[in-house]
């Protein structure tokens, strides 16, 4: 048997929809396969795994939180992507914004009014972007391999994040725990919706939607798909490569960063050694799963943040530990890249046994 | 060799349709057709790299299958490819290795390249890497590479194309040799002249199938191509009406620019003066700094401020953007990933040279695609670009549509001064009169063409004045009528060179 | 002192030899896979388990190597047989590796493991100084050296190596040349991930013998800078991993000394020294794209 791709003369719009929901299916299928090998009921499993936590507001609340980051960081990470800039290093830029954004909280406890929170935001999305432009001017300006620098930044920003919870940013009063001072009321992301959500979902809803808007209807969302696709024909449209990859570092850090502001802000309340389930990480699958297209994503993000929510349930019900839940994203990552394939070609089966003659299309 | 209805189908098209070819020994049998007609479909068969889907070869009077390159090489066929099967960094000898079943010890071999090609007129250096090389020499190493394996057959898809005229008559030489030595031929070209020349045969295919067999000999170069389209070509009329020269649009000012990669080509102290109502073409040979010149001219590649004038403002450091608000438009020679991105709508692909200029296309940063639709429906309409259904994506146009498609969305902006690169490079007949006719049509309505060619038979088709390129030194433009084919040559083969240095 | 300082470089640059080796191979071939942290990791947990319940090193080593062959086959399969982008899918690797290795290695957590014994070369292990630090290791070491001097062998001076640079230069020359493009990239995609599997085993049975989660700690990528520093010549990845070996050793030897200087930054310095030595590599164009695979990451489709 022979696999061969027969190229599509044109992108399938049928496939492009239905790539990515092939893709939730096989891995499923995947997730069954594995709770059974583990000696569990594989329906058992995924029931508690995909459905069960969309049936309780508790559990569809945390699901949301989660996906909150994931979508934001996501979005930005959309736009490099489609860009043809691989920014993988959204964990640090997440890191170093939440580390711009708690300097007031943690440095001026006392500086609290109505500009605190906003003055925080802002301050995280510039640390998280600046953060972002290292890799992205190391590559405009020596052709460095933007994937490799990115990525040892996020190492550089978590043992940054632990040297000062440790250190300098550690609570006076916290019996040597290593943890920041909680930051207070003023320094805190309200909730919304009579508390069932923080601010920071429909922060993160507006800003999914404006970068469609942007994505769609615009020159510079034009910019960016010729340069990802083409760049020569990019540069010919007279656009500049360097330009649209600091600009697209730049959105992604600050964006990262805003997110990595918010989850201390919103969720944590202080600064700990470890202040992120790898979402950074996480939101790769997102973009991906999304399309690279950030109204995919807000759905995509949605279906990774259950991913994590489903790992503890069926910690709890089934005994099975939690870590299934980063095979999961990892196995659907593959999924969707495998699937997307049926996007630009046909895939032919070919027997060995009848060369060129029968084949079945897919 | 006797091939017997050989088909070959790619999805839903049909590129060889029962097609039957004999090819006697000592012959050089030409295959003629347009772009498109499935010559190379059924060479790539001959030689392997693809599999017929119907129809059997005979070789030497036995049915065998060809399923493989390595066994087309036992059975003694060899192929020179048009758009080379070299590997750029590795030398010489390595690359003439990769193609022999035994290529025995590096050192051995090295010596019998050197051997061979001497004694065939075709001199290589066995240690030189081939990134270095220039493109004639490039396509010896391919023809050495045959003539190692001690061939039947040899199979050239357009081999003089990227060769000087001189190149190409010891080219000739070399083939009439093999042919007396009992080696067969099997010669792809469009160059009817040459065909005739030396050519015992030909076979013409259209839509891939057999339409003709005739003694070249016999024809002339009209007959022939008509046989190949089927019809009449219209001939491109360059009107009488002398060109009414206007004031210089493009001035290169002694344009020097070092070569951006260890592969690529310097420019040096090229100079030229355009004016309105003439088409000047500038010919010469791949890889001698064509695409160089054309980055530099369209500002993709900035270079010194006073290098490059439009309309008399000096501007060589300025964006391709704003040399396009000066009505300046450009044709790169790649059609899809540089003039045009493949996966994008023909529409958007109007967006892409046109956002900048005045066509409303964009609006506060907002792009407007119903106008950019309309723009793409003119171009259809008045280029004759043919299509399966409405605006589909760049990819999926044939070669010549999408020429006729990224040529016509800059006339259809009436530029003042156009910069075309290989204006009908790998286009159909058909397509390319068009195209050259709307060149001279332009020109002779007012505004400054400059052509960049290969092709001397559309340069002296098209040109008022020619300049040839060579290692990126550029010859002084000279009247056409005062220019011959001999003398190109020369100025191809290094004379724009050192012309290019006393200037 | 310098005796056993040198001894901890070498345990610290082995892994790094390796994985940085087999992706070497596979980057001339053409191909980018950015999975080997993924590929390392799984190797490790693989050696790491298998070792400890057969009680073997061998079948450990075995079973890391199994690992890291299966990991890259997927890889391949996507690249290369689905045409699958390599960046996205290589880092889908690496997110597929942690998270599989999270999950086996669970039971190994704490669990005391097993160290590859030393292989004392009789004779030469009696020379001074360099007797005791060269010639006393554990096979992975032996094998390392031989594995880099094979490699540097065949590609510049067989035939499979010239073929394997000249699928990487060209894929369309070699694929009209009759070369099955597909199929020689796999191999050096397996060979690739060999190669990452026994890296990781050489981090879970004689760097640290025991199951640590997340434990390559981005050796992984680390590997992949070391052959961009190398220009694809084998035998600078020598002289790269030694490099940062001797930097990661730096760092323990700094800390253990208990100088006033955060922990954290010491660790890190690979991480810094990584990125410095890219930014000096790539600012030089001319020697970059020189050795630089013409088709790195190029996907390929044969026409039939």
């Amino acid at each position: 048997m022979r696999i061969e791709l027969v190229k599509r003369k044109e992108q399938s719009k049928a496939m492009a929809l239905l790539s990515p929901v092939i893709a939730i299916a096989l891995t499923a299928l995947s997730a069954a396969i594995i709770f059974s090998l583990t000696g569990h009921n594989p329906a058992l499993g995924l029931y508690k795994f995909f459905i069960e936590p969309l049936t309780q507001q508790w559990s569809l609340e945390a699901t949301i939180d989660k996906a909150t980051p994931l979508i934001l960081i996501a979005c930005g990470l959309a736009i490099c992507y489609l860009s043809n800039n691989w920014n993988i290093g959204a964990e640090g830029q997440f890191i170093i914004g939440a580390l711009f954004g708690s300097f007031l909280p943690i440095l001026f406890p006392d500086f609290e009014n109505g500009a605190t929170l906003p003055l925080m935001l802002v301050s995280g999305a510039l640390g998280g972007a600046l953060w972002a432009l290292i890799p992205a001017l190391l590559k405009t300006r020596f052709n460095t391999n933007e994937i490799l620098t990115s990525l040892m930044l996020v190492y550089v920003a978590s043992l940054l994040l632990d040297y000062l919870v440790r250190g300098p940013w550690r609570d006076p009063g916290g019996f040597n725990f290593p943890e920041s001072r909680m930051f207070s009321d003023a320094a805190t992301l309200p909730e919304v919706f009579g508390g069932a959500l923080s601010l920071a979902t429909p922060i993160t809803l507006v800003i999914a939607i404006v970068l469609a808007v942007l994505l769609a209807k615009t020159l510079k969302g034009f910019e960016i798909r010729v340069m990802g696709q083409s760049p020569r024909a990019g540069s010919f449209a007279g656009f500049s490569a360097k330009g649209l990859t600091l600009f697209s570092f730049a959105l992604a850090g600050a964006l990262a960063g805003l997110a990595g502001t918010m989850e201390v802000s919103g969720a944590l309340n202080q600064l700990l050694p470890t202040i992120s389930p790898g979402y950074g990480f996480t939101a790769i699958i997102v973009a991906f799963l999304g399309r690279l297209n950030p109204l995919g994503i807000i759905v995509a993000g949605f279906v990774l943040a259950l991913s994590y929510i489903g790992g503890e349930a069926v910690q709890t019900a089934l005994g099975v530990s939690n870590k299934i839940a980063s095979v999961i994203q990892g196995l659907l990552l593959f999924f969707v890249l495998a699937c997307d394939t049926l996007i630009l070609y046909r895939v032919r089966v070919i027997s060995r046994r009848a060369p060129g003659g029968e084949a079945s299309h897919v | 060799m006797d091939a017997r209805a050989l088909t070959k189908r790619f999805g839903d098209i049909l590129a060889n349709d029962r097609v039957d070819l004999v090819i006697n020994k000592g012959e050089i049998h030409a295959l003629l057709g347009e772009n498109g007609a499935g010559k190379s479909t059924l060479v790539k068969m001959f030689y392997g790299s693809l599999e017929p889907d119907g129809g059997e070869i005979l070789w030497q009077g036995n049915r065998v299958k060809i399923d493989n390159p390595a066994t087309a090489r036992e059975l003694g066929i060899g192929m020179v490819f048009q758009h080379f099967s070299l590997f750029e960094a590795l030398t010489v000898v390595e690359n003439i290795a990769l193609a022999l079943p035994n290529p025995g010890r590096m050192a051995d071999l090295a010596k019998r390249i050197e051997a061979v090609s001497k004694d065939y007129g075709l001199p290589l250096t066995p240690t030189d890497v081939v990134a270095d090389l220039p493109v004639g020499i490039r396509q010896r190493i391919e023809i050495v590479r045959c003539l190692l394996q001690e061939p039947r057959l040899i199979i050239m898809d357009e081999p003089t194309s990227v060769l000087t005229p001189q190149e190409a008559d010891r080219l000739f030489l070399t083939l009439q040799r093999l042919a007396k030595e009992g080696c067969a031929v099997l010669y792809i070209s469009h160059r009817l002249e040459e065909v005739k020349r030396i050519c015992h045969h030909a076979t013409i295919l259209r839509h891939g199938q057999v339409v003709r067999e005739c003694d070249p000999t016999k024809e002339t170069p009209a007959s022939l191509a008509s046989m190949m389209v089927g019809a009449d070509v219209a001939a491109v009329s360059a009107s009488e009406k002398k060109a009414n020269l206007g004031g210089v649009r493009l001035g290169l000012k002694n344009l020097s620019a070092p070569a951006a990669t260890p592969f690529a080509t310097a420019l040096n102290k090229i100079s030229l003066d355009l004016r309105a109502g003439e088409v000047v073409a500038i010919a010469g040979v791949a890889g001698n700094g064509q695409g160089e010149l054309f980055d530099a001219i369209s500002g993709e590649r900035p270079v010194r401020s006073f290098m490059i004038e439009i309309d008399g403002t000096a501007c060589g450091t300025k964006s391709i953007t704003w040399r396009r608000r000066q009505n300046a438009a450009f044709v790169p020679e790649e059609r899809l990933g540089h003039g045009a991105v493949p996966g994008m709508l023909l529409s958007q692909n109007v967006v892409l040279t046109r956002h900048a200029t005045s066509d409303g296309l964009s609006w506060g940063g907002l792009v407007s695609l119903p106008k950019a639709v309309s723009i793409q429906e003119r171009i259809k309409r008045d280029f004759d670009v043919r299509m399966s259904h409405d605006n589909p994506e760049a990819r999926s146009l044939s070669g010549g549509n999408l020429q006729k498609f990224v040529v016509g969305r800059e006339l259809d902006r009436k530029p003042g001064l156009l910069v075309v690169d290989q204006p009908t490079w790998g286009v159909d007949a058909g397509a390319a009169a068009l195209i050259r006719q709307a060149l001279i049509d332009l020109a002779r309505s007012g505004s400054a063409v400059l052509a960049i060619s290969q092709d001397l038979d559309e340069i002296f088709e098209i040109a008022d004045r020619i300049a040839v390129i060579s290692r990126g030194y550029l010859s002084e433009a000279e009247p056409a009528e005062k220019m011959t084919r001999e003398r190109v040559g020369l100025l191809m083969a290094g004379g724009a060179e050192t012309q290019g240095d006393v200037a | 002192m310098f005796e056993a300082v040198l001894l901890t470089v070498i345990t610290a640059a082995t892994p790094l030899l390796i994985a940085a080796i087999g992706e070497l191979v596979v980057e001339r071939s053409g191909v980018l896979n950015l999975g080997v942290e993924g590929m390392m990791i799984m190797g490790a947990v693989m050696g790491f388990a298998v070792a400890n319940l057969t009680g073997s090193g061998a079948l450990g080593i075995f079973a890391a190597i199994l690992a890291g062959v299966a990991m890259s086959a997927l890889f391949g399969f996507l690249v290369l047989n689905l045409v699958a982008n390599q960046v996205a899918t290589g880092l889908a690797l690496t997110i597929l590796g942690i998270g599989f290795s999270g999950l086996i290695g669970e039971a190994f957590i704490g669990v005391p493991g097993l160290k590859l014994p030393q292989i004392v070369i009789p004779g030469l292990s009696d020379i001074p100084f360099f007797g005791p630090v060269f010639f006393r290791q554990d096979a992975i070491v032996y094998i390392s050296f031989a594995l880099v001097a094979a490699v540097a062998y065949t590609l510049f001076k067989t035939r499979v190596g010239l073929i394997l640079r000249a699928v990487g230069d060209n894929h369309g020359s070699a694929h009209a040349l009759g070369y099955s493009v597909i199929r020689i990239r796999f191999m050096a995609v397996l060979f690739g991930g060999a190669c990452s599997g026994l890296a990781g085993a050489y981090l879970s049975l004689a760097y640290t013998p025991q199951w640590v989660e997340n434990m390559t700690a981005g050796r992984g990528w680390i590997a992949l800078a070391l052959v961009v520093f190398s220009s694809w010549l084998p035998l600078r990845v020598i002289v790269g991993a030694y490099l940062f070996g001797a930097v990661n050793v730096l760092n323990l030897h700094a800390q253990a000394m208990e100088m006033d200087i955060p922990s954290q930054f010491l660790s890190s310095l690979p991480y810094l020294a990584t990125i410095l030595v890219l930014v000096l590599i790539s600012a030089n164009r001319r020697l970059t794209l020189v050795n630089t695979p013409a088709c790195l990451g190029k996907s390929f489709v044969p026409d039939r």
